[in-house]
């Protein structure tokens, strides 16, 4: 859990950036100024950042990202990125076609 | 399900190395890694490596990787290829994409050995094509012999950044720049000395504003940044270049741990897990060994691949605590061995005002990428001296010394702590074989004899470009910053099977020059 | 830019040349190197139009992990051209979101 998950905590009005329209997810396009809104609607966790806009769940999986929404939301929330707490790892580690997950080798 | 003594995931130099001990004690081992071929980055890696003997020091990377294979492929270790590990869990189990399944292994100790993934960093125009990482470069020009670009521009110096720059002008490519936010050079002063006497320029406390380009890479702006990293207003610099190479850091690929329920803690090495005394996770029977524990160098990741190789056998019963303790109090020695000097893990980030000589560094090297004239007499390596004789611009504490054991005159003392400075024995006369200029990792001794002729002196330099200059060639020589500052001859070209491709070039040069001039730039080839 | 000759490599082994297909052009490369190889030494450099923003990518990591460099092979989405080997006869289109079809914006 974050060292820092207070709902009620005041982290200030968002204020637009300049490059608010950088892509940080390049698989699913998000951009540094829709992450930062997403803190200020209250999510304050990678996790729920990630259900939320789909950071790092295209198909590298946040390979490329993760580490990236990591700073942006730390920055966000007034903290240090080792404060934030990282998303769940989760299998498959690789993008895995749907029929190959489901194909289990039998016994040999 | 598949049983084994051990699984370990990822055959590069931390896996092969772990396999390789385990099952020299008697282990069954499984090697799983996700790619086509086995050896990690190690077949990437074309420049000598650092460290002493038993690090494989002035050994090739790609050269290592093969020994590693073949000593693993005499145990008769199973390393399958294009397997996928898609989970890992903490009864010891892993998932397994192997072709168009998904199989299930089960081992008594698992060694986790993934490796890093490459940092990226953001900014206008990053997703264009032309815009990549270091590794991708790296993995074009040495495994597929493909040019990323014609012409590059590098973001990063650390080591990653300057040796890959330097494989890139090996390969043909032009360097427009070096960039680095922070304000001094990241890596090796001597990587980055061979990349500056190649004439191409650092711009220090800069970053990338943009990349230009509508459908791929054309241009790139970067911009001077104050300490705080805000860009400076009106200092912005315009390079055409057709790439652009990300060489950022590395981060631990732990995943895997973290699923299996690991204990995790952010380090500056990364986010690894925790390691108790034993070498454990917080998971008895899984281990982690490599750059997945933290980011170091490859060389440091072979010993913990053998620790942790040992460990599991020790767990498993296959040696007694004794033996086991035995064999790693020695590992971990010459794991402490590469650990020392100024760029030891726990310096990371410190600013480091002298050696551990107590000589003041060399600012021009940490900002220039070379040495400044000035700053030459105050290390022991550089010396002059009558006839032919070593100058060993060797000017930071890094662990390695293969120039002290190639010289057979002795004339180079390092002595046993290998971040030591190399130290010239004026007892022992240089016979001016070049071993010791071929034999440096860091490119960074030249023999010099400023009573070559009347007037003129000769320089031999280390030399891993194409083509080979020939003897009798005229050119220009150019000095530590890639200046061209006078005519030079070539008189000599030597190429030994034991220099193992780095040619030894000797110019002859006007006298006052000898402490100048660095490189030979042939009529006509420009590596800028 | 395929390099002829490395001062540290040499020369690359002797390899197969065969042809494929790329966006209904024929072109030839090496059998068994990544199609992202190939078409780099022909000078290709877009593999994909993004889905939301319909920007071009190419490689990236170059080792299988970003899937920036994805196309369409013989059919199939998705496919990650820097670690897929090349064979005889594919072929490979520009992908444009995840199908080999520009949609009309």
């Amino acid at each position: 859990m974050n060292k820092r998950n207070d709902r009620f905590a005041d982290i200030g009005p968002l204020m637009p950036q300049p490059d608010d329209d950088m892509i940080i997810c390049r698989c699913e396009e998000v951009t540094k100024g829709e992450i930062r809104k997403a803190v200020h609607d209250g999510m304050f966790t990678l996790t729920e950042i990630r259900r939320y806009l789909r950071t790092g769940m295209g198909l590298c999986q946040g390979q490329t990202c993760s580490k990236l929404v990591k700073s942006i939301v730390a920055k966000e929330l007034g903290l240090t990125p080792g404060d934030i707490e990282p998303a769940v790892s989760r299998a498959p580690m690789r993008p895995v076609e749907m029929k190959i997950l489901g194909n289990d080798r039998k016994e040999v | 399900m598949n049983r084994f003594d051990l699984i370990i995931i990822g055959a590069g130099p931390a896996g092969l190395s772990a396999a390789i001990s385990a099952a020299k004690n008697g282990l069954s081992v499984i090697v799983f890694d996700e790619n086509s071929k086995p050896g990690g980055q190690l077949f990437k890696q074309i420049h000598k490596f650092f460290g002493s003997k038993e690090h494989k020091a002035k050994i090739r990377g790609f050269r290592i990787g093969e020994e590693l294979l073949k000593e693993a492929e005499d145990l008769k270790v199973t390393v399958v290829l294009n397997a996928i590990v898609t989970g890992l869990y903490q009864d010891k189990e892993i998932t397994v994409k192997i072709g168009e399944e998904i199989c299930h292994y089960k081992g008594d100790a698992v060694i986790v050995a993934t490796g890093a993934t490459e940092n990226m960093v953001p900014f206008e125009g990053w997703t264009l094509p032309g815009v990549i990482g270091a590794g991708a470069s790296q993995t074009m020009m040495n495994l597929h012999h493909i040019k990323p670009g014609n012409r590059v521009l590098m973001l990063g110096t650390g080591n990653v950044g300057l040796v890959v720059s330097f494989q890139l002008l090996q390969a043909g490519c032009q360097v427009a720049a070096l960039v680095d936010a922070a304000p001094k050079i990241g890596g090796y002063g001597v990587h980055a000395a061979k990349v500056a006497r190649c004439g191409v320029p650092f711009y220090l406390s800069h970053t990338i504003l943009k990349a230009e380009g509508e459908d791929r890479v054309r241009g790139v702006v970067i911009g001077e940044v104050d300490s705080s990293f805000q860009l400076i207003p009106g200092t912005e610099k315009h390079f055409s270049v057709d790439t652009i190479c990300l060489a950022v850091g590395l981060s631990p690929m732990s995943q895997l741990l973290h699923m299996a329920g690991c204990k995790m803690q952010d380090t500056p090495l990364g986010y690894v897990p925790v390691i108790d005394e034993n070498g454990e996770t917080s998971i008895p029977g899984i281990y982690a060994a490599g750059d997945v524990s933290g980011i170091e160098e490859a060389s440091s990741a072979m010993i913990e691949g053998r620790i942790a190789g040992t460990k599991a056998a020790q767990y498993l019963g296959f040696l007694t605590e004794e033996r086991a303790k035995e064999t790693t109090a020695e590992l971990e020695l010459a794991l402490d061995r590469l650990r020392k000097g100024m760029f030891a893990p726990e310096n990371r980030g410190k600013k480091i005002a002298l050696t551990d000589e107590g000589i003041p560094v060399s600012e021009s090297l940490l900002t220039n990428g070379y040495l400044d004239e000035t700053d030459l007499d105050r290390f022991p390596g550089i010396a002059k001296g009558k006839g032919i004789h070593p100058v060993m611009e060797c000017t930071q504490n890094i662990p390695c010394n293969p120039c002290q054991e190639a010289c057979p005159r002795k004339c180079i003392k390092i002595g046993d702590t290998i971040t030591s400075l190399p130290v010239i024995d004026k007892e022992n006369i240089c016979s001016g074989c070049g071993m010791c200029v071929a034999s440096c990792s860091g490119q960074a001794i030249f023999l010099l004899n400023e009573d070559y002729e009347p007037g003129y002196a000769s320089v031999t330099l280390p030399y891993e470009f194409l083509p080979i200059p020939l003897k009798g060639d005229t050119g220009s020589a150019l000095d530590r910053s890639g200046k061209e500052v006078c005519q030079a001859e070539i008189i000599e070209v030597k190429t030994l099977k034991a220099f193992d491709h780095t040619t030894l070039l000797t110019m002859k040069i006007p006298l006052d020059m000898a402490m100048k001039a660095r490189f030979y730039k042939s009529r006509g080839d420009s590596h800028e | 830019m395929r390099i002829e000759e490395h001062p540290i490599l040499g020369k690359p082994e002797e390899r197969k040349v065969i042809s494929f297909i790329y966006d209904g052009t024929p072109l030839s490369g090496y059998e068994g190197e990544p199609i992202a190889m190939a078409l780099e030494a022909a000078g290709i450099m877009i593999h994909r139009y993004t889905r939301k923003y319909h920007k071009p990518r190419g490689v990236f990591c170059a080792i299988g992990r970003c899937t920036d460099c994805v196309m369409v092979v013989d059919g199939i989405p998705n496919v990650r051209t820097c670690i897929t080997p090349l064979k005889e006869g594919m072929v490979v289109q520009t992908q444009y979101g995840v199908s080999a079809q520009e949609e009309s914006t």
